[in-house]
């Protein structure tokens, strides 16, 4: 089922003016993060937007929401992290308007 | 003339059809003969069976006998009839799911609707493996359980309801923990298995003894208002440990006693894995393996992420794993995950739901351990009006549900200018215990 594309969610970065404004000094990208399970918990977000350096990798997109949310320390090592509904490895290069999901698993029934 | 040449000709050929069917009526009818006759003898064919043994070769079972020309006994192609009209199961599907052994780990909010629908769809063998007892806190989410069953094993009510659906399935009651030493015993009669437990180390030792005894694994989660689905351990695909080689800390992975489930949450994870069983044993369709779906009860919405494939550097499933059955029977999963094996013993783990408006003792004040420092000044007003009130010096009492943050609290507080704070030992289960019956526990 896909999802209804939506810009309203929260910016997260050091980037607050618009990026596109000036584009060609800093080429950045907005990368859409959501979190499941315990994630939410501990961000307290289902999703966010992130902006990044254009060529930025899912590794430092990672690092990025370490700084946010320390507390996603928790999952670091013990979770999917899936690249527009795909298995990424963390090395992965962004593009704009990706959807990166972190996914820790739940134990539960 | 003519026609009524080709008429007598497709007679011969409608009489020796209608021979054939008959004679099959006929060996339907002398096995239903024997099969009744059995019965009547003491010990008998048993439909239920608490042996644990699950070969459906030397197996006397009804829908087994009777064998029409599609294999299917005309009882079964009256029950089953609208499987056998779907063109992309129909009579091959039917008699694959009759002819597939099925284990279901765990009779609760997953196992449920995994076992009913099992049990209705008519696969040969179903096997539920549980230790716990029915509790009436349980049934707002396992529905395969009865409050005529509160206190009675899990699987003896699971195997009760799933015998009344369709008393043609042969059952197997495992009314024991599955665990290292057992577990290869256990799985090894079955072709499926379906992972409904409600742990973590349960998680692991399922998914390396489904490596180890090369069995699909269809593997399904439910917490709070949030569910996952993955076929594990299939053609090739992924199994739990390449996805999770590292398992996450203990307080990643809450529990329902914990932090509550919306009952129909396990409820459709629990369909769901059942459909991928039905799939997995009938080889119909695409079953869910490399792939995950993630359901959001929330924001009613379902999204199947595509997972990696098997990691050659799995221990257990890699190119070079080396891990042999002597090591699974010996292998502590419980040390390895950091927690316990049944959710009943979570006090153990101090996960206590934070701010819970559930229940409380009259007059006192309900804050959340975290939100302990920004509350003293509240608690300080609080006991400067109760003694304003009495007239003597007001006494701070702390509880908690199990007594655990309780004592945290009492530690924050009396360094934080509240020496003479007292934690309540036992928390409010001990109250609704040994002070006052009518507290409500939970």
């Amino acid at each position: 089922m896909t999802e209804e594309p939506k810009d309203t969610c929260d910016v997260i970065g050091s980037q607050k003016t618009n990026p596109s404004q000036d584009k060609d000094l800093a080429p950045y990208i907005k990368i859409k993060v959501l979190f499941f399970a315990r994630a939410r918990d501990l961000t307290g977000s289902t999703e966010i937007c992130l902006e990044m350096p254009d060529g930025s990798t899912a590794r430092d997109c990672m690092s990025k929401l370490l700084i946010e949310f320390p507390n996603l320390q928790e999952i670091y090592n013990s979770m999917v992290l899936a690249l527009n509904e795909e298995y990424a490895p963390e090395s992965t290069i962004l593009k704009d308007k990706d959807e990166l999901a972190i996914i820790p698993p739940i134990s539960g029934g | 003339m003519d026609s009524k040449e080709i008429g007598c000709g497709s007679c011969g050929a409608d009489l020796l059809g209608e021979i054939e069917r008959l004679r099959a009526e006929k060996e339907e009818l002398e096995s239903r003969i024997h099969l009744l006759e059995a019965q009547i003898k003491p010990g008998g064919a048993a439909e239920k069976d608490r042996s644990g043994n699950c070969s459906l070769s030397s197996l006397s079972c009804p829908q087994m006998n009777g064998a029409t020309l599609s294999g299917l006994s005309p009882k079964m192609i009256h029950r089953y009839s609208r499987h056998l009209l779907l063109p992309d199961f129909g009579v091959e599907g039917q008699l694959k799911l009759s002819k597939s052994s099925i284990l279901v780990v765990g009779a609760g909010g997953l196992g449920s609707p995994v076992a009913m629908y099992l049990a209705s769809c008519g696969v040969g063998c179903l096997g539920i493996v549980d230790s716990d007892i029915v509790e009436l806190n349980n049934l707002h989410r396992q529905i395969i359980h009865t409050e005529a069953y509160v206190g009675q094993s899990k699987v003896k009510s699971a195997a009760s309801s799933c015998h009344a659906i369709n008393s043609s399935v042969k059952l197997v009651e495992h009314r024991e923990a599955l665990q290292a030493v057992n577990a290869l015993d256990i799985v090894s009669k079955y072709d499926i298995v379906v992972d409904a437990t409600d742990n973590l180390p349960s998680r692991y030792m399922i998914s390396d003894c489904c490596v180890l005894l090369d069995k699909p694994l269809v593997s399904g989660a439910a917490l709070g208002m949030e569910g996952q689905l993955t076929v594990y351990n299939y053609n090739g695909g992924p199994c739990y440990r390449c996805l999770f080689p590292t398992p996450p800390p203990s307080t990643a992975c809450q529990r329902c006693s914990d932090s509550g489930v919306l009952g129909v949450v396990p409820g459709v994870i629990g369909c769901l894995q059942a459909l991928e069983a039905i799939k997995v044993a009938s080889a119909v369709g695409e079953p869910l393996s490399g792939r995950m779906l993630l359901f959001d009860a929330l924001s009613s919405r379902t999204r199947t992420v595509k997972i990696r494939g098997r990691s050659p550097l799995c221990p257990i499933c890699g190119e070079n794993a080396a891990f042999t059955r002597e090591n699974f029977q010996s292998f502590d999963y419980e040390n390895f995950t950091q927690s316990p094996m049944s959710d009943r013993s979570s006090e153990k783990l101090n996960l206590i739901p934070e701010s819970s408006r559930i229940t409380a003792i009259p007059k006192s004040m309900n804050i959340p351990l975290s939100n302990l420092e920004d509350k003293l000044s509240t608690i300080d007003s609080a006991l400067k009006q109760a003694a304003q009130d009495s007239g003597k010096c007001a006494s701070l009492f702390v509880v908690c549900r199990r007594g655990n943050d309780s004592q945290r609290a009492v530690d924050y507080l009396s360094k934080n200018g509240f020496p003479l704070a007292k934690d309540i030992v036992g928390g409010l289960q001990s109250w609704s215990q040994d002070v006052d019956h009518t507290f409500p526990s939970y």
